[in-house]
């Protein structure tokens, strides 16, 4: 990454809140084209809400929100959805008595009315090819890797720009944590997407990122590429348990070198 | 041999009884002749109801107990055998529904039943539009088949507009209403939603009640012209410029009643024909997965808001068309005809015939609308089988008759996916 590129995403000073409760301030992060970047935190750090204030809701109550330079803090949600990004939301939040090929074909609202789907169904099954085999199951009938894959294929569908990942990993087992994270890597380095990842699995999630920042209560405690997190005695102290010995490296490759 | 389980169970359930019924049946406060009040028990009474309720206990204990548990997550046989005859269901009610004025020993009074079925059967079908696809709860769906109603009833009073024309503008005018409803209810989900829906409904109908200078207040709306044939008005007389003289039949007070029955059939399957249609584009998608995960909708990019609001604005036009039709074969309309109770039907046929299922709403509405009339020598039993009826569907079937959805886009063969297979309330 040349240093002269311009961040496809910028938050700039965000402050944001639900009622009385301030749960981020001041935040400024940025995240450069083809990057994967992640967001570590203990519970209640504002994670979460950070990426829902990308997406516009609940809205920033300060600062600025930059998506490729252009401000986008002041739209309604649906409209945010529509200029490149996509959200694969925590929980899943896959469409239980819609089909898999229902739920997919969801993703791609957000494209001109009509088009053919069939490309980027293809890249889905590529990334999951047990989506592919469950096409017309009901999605609430799948694991929970399942719907996750399915989310995460699902929030693909619109050919973002940027897509932010909200706790794929929760309930998983880690086999299939794994799996999906080294999907992630994969669709990184074979198109170039961009993505930013909120994870509790620190360990695993700083492994997998090029840059990752640390939420401590709503303000950015601390930011590096992952290793440099990973190696930080702070991070390892509040988030990977201490001495813990690190569990086995990914599969195939490590990162690639931001 | 009896098992000492199932007599045990079957003794308590007659302890219960025991204990229900001594007070409400063995004791009875009777009038003496010297006009002061005295206790009569009536234990033998008291003992009779608790056999039955042990033998019924036994016996039902019994026969659950030799039909064991069958684990398996594919369709009940029941399902399975439904889903079989909801191929043909559809086409034979379909052609019967056509050739039903033709039929001989169909009188009258039958087309009056079957055009009273089939209002049910496009109101159902307009419901399920908001209900089972958008699942939105609406409990004031009648508010809309009044305004329908009284839209032609005024518009042909005041300004003398013809059937035809009213037509449209009733059901512009119900969805106009439908999206001002719609627009203050949006952040409300389920429950809330509900009671707004309910309110809206009593406030439509209390509105018509009292602005007496237009409406006519309790008195209603009388002389509300019939429908012509595309121009030829139905008359007795018989003229060159009406139907009978056009078509040069002998006029015949059933024309018109054949004619009402093909005007809400065809408005029926319109109504369905829209539905299924829109299904299978990307806004009949929509409104499913707005019904699945709000939040998830959004997250995709989906205008929540105005999603919502043609889920609305489109259930409540097709209740406006159902009024218009109600009050052009009336030729009177008054408040009283727009009471919950209709409300409840509406929704009941919904959620009978498995929400989301347009053959399900249909044979719910026919059994509903249908057997109420079929039952009307019962006089004030009738409720009680009507409740009864209700009570056992919903046991035997609680996904609604209808309990499957077919998936609106599939890779290559098409699959019915059980409603068996998902949780209570997620059919």
């Amino acid at each position: 990454m040349s240093a002269e590129q311009s961040p496809l995403l910028e938050l700039d000073a965000v402050s944001a809140g639900y009622g009385p409760v301030q749960a981020l301030s001041a935040v400024s992060i940025r995240v450069m084209p083809g990057e994967i970047v992640t967001l570590i935190g203990a519970n209640g750090a504002g994670k979460s809400t950070l990426l829902m204030t990308i997406c516009g809701d609940p809205k920033p109550r300060s600062g600025r929100v930059l998506l490729a330079g252009t401000d986008i803090a002041g739209l309604p949600t649906h409209a945010i959805m529509r200029q490149g990004l996509a959200q694969s939301p925590e929980g899943r939040r896959v469409f239980p008595r819609m089909t898999i090929r229902e739920n997919l074909l969801m993703g791609a609202e957000t494209l001109a009315e009509g088009g053919d789907r069939s490309a980027q169904l293809d890249q889905v099954f590529t990334l999951f090819p047990r989506l592919r085999e469950r096409l017309a199951q009901r999605a609430g009938t799948l694991s929970g890797g399942e719907q996750q894959m399915l989310a995460i294929g699902r929030a693909l569908m619109s050919r973002p720009r940027l897509l932010l990942l909200d706790e794929p990993s929760l309930g998983l087992a880690p086999l299939v944590v794994r799996q999906i994270f080294g999907a992630i890597r994969d669709l990184n380095g074979k198109t170039g997407l961009t993505v930013l990842l909120v994870e509790q699995n620190a360990n695993l999630a700083l492994r997998l990122a090029h840059r990752g920042y640390v939420l401590v209560n709503g303000r950015i405690a601390m930011e590096g590429t992952g290793a440099e997190l990973l190696a930080r005695p702070e991070v390892r102290d509040a988030y990977l348990g201490g001495g813990a010995p690190l569990p086995p490296p990914l599969p195939a490759d490590g990162p690639n070198p931001a | 041999m009896i098992p000492a389980a199932a007599l045990r169970d079957a003794g308590l359930a007659a302890l219960v009884a025991l204990g229900l019924f001594a007070p409400l049946v063995g004791l009875r406060t009777d009038v003496s002749p010297t006009g002061g009040l005295f206790l009569r028990t009536r234990w033998a009474d008291v003992a009779i109801v608790c056999g039955i309720v042990f033998l019924g206990r036994l016996v039902l204990s019994l026969w659950l107990g030799q039909r064991g548990l069958r684990p398996s997550t594919g369709p009940g046989p029941w399902t399975a055998r439904l889903e079989r005859a909801g191929a043909f269901v559809a086409p034979v009610l379909l052609g019967l529904a056509v050739v039903l004025p033709f039929i001989p020993g169909i009188g009258r009074y039958e087309l009056d039943i079957g055009i009273l079925v089939l209002t049910y059967v496009m109101l159902g079908w307009g419901l399920n539009i908001v209900v089972g696809l958008a699942g939105l709860l609406d409990l004031g769906y009648v508010a809309f088949y009044a305004i329908g109603a009284y839209s032609y009833a005024l518009l042909a009073q005041y300004f003398g507009l013809s059937f035809w024309v009213c037509l449209p503008l009733a059901g512009i005018l119900a969805a106009f209403w439908g999206v001002l409803l719609g627009f203050p209810v949006l952040r409300l989900r389920g429950d809330y939603l509900a009671i707004v829906t309910l309110a809206f409904g009593e406030i439509i109908r209390v509105v018509l009640i009292n602005w007496v200078g237009l409406t006519g207040g309790p008195n209603g709306i009388g002389g509300i012209p019939r429908p012509s044939f595309f121009g030829l008005p139905f008359s007795m007389e018989g003229g060159p410029g009406t139907f009978a003289g056009f078509f040069g039949l002998e006029p015949s007070p059933t024309h018109r009643v054949i004619f009402l029955y093909y005007l809400i059939l065809g408005l029926a399957l319109l109504t369905n024909w829209v539905t299924i249609r829109l299904r299978r584009q990307p806004l009949g998608r929509a409104w499913e997965a707005l019904r699945e995960d709000e939040i998830a909708c959004r997250a995709l990019g989906i205008n929540v808001t105005t999603t919502k609001l043609s889920a609305f604005a489109l259930g409540a036009m097709f209740g406006g068309f159902a009024g218009a039709f109600f009050a052009t074969r009336q030729a009177f309309v008054s408040p009283e005809s727009f009471t919950f109770i209709e409300s409840a039907i509406i929704l009941a046929i919904v959620v009978l015939g498995g929400l989301g299922s347009q053959v399900g709403v249909a044979i719910a509405a026919l059994v509903m609308i249908g057997g109420f009339e079929l039952f009307r020598d019962l006089d004030e039993w009738r409720m009680l089988v009507f409740g009864g009826a209700m009570v056992a569907i919903m046991v035997l079937r609680p996904r609604g008759l209808v309990g499957t959805r077919t998936p609106t886009v599939a890779l290559g063969k098409k699959r019915a996916i059980s409603g068996d297979l998902v949780s209570e309330g997620h059919g």
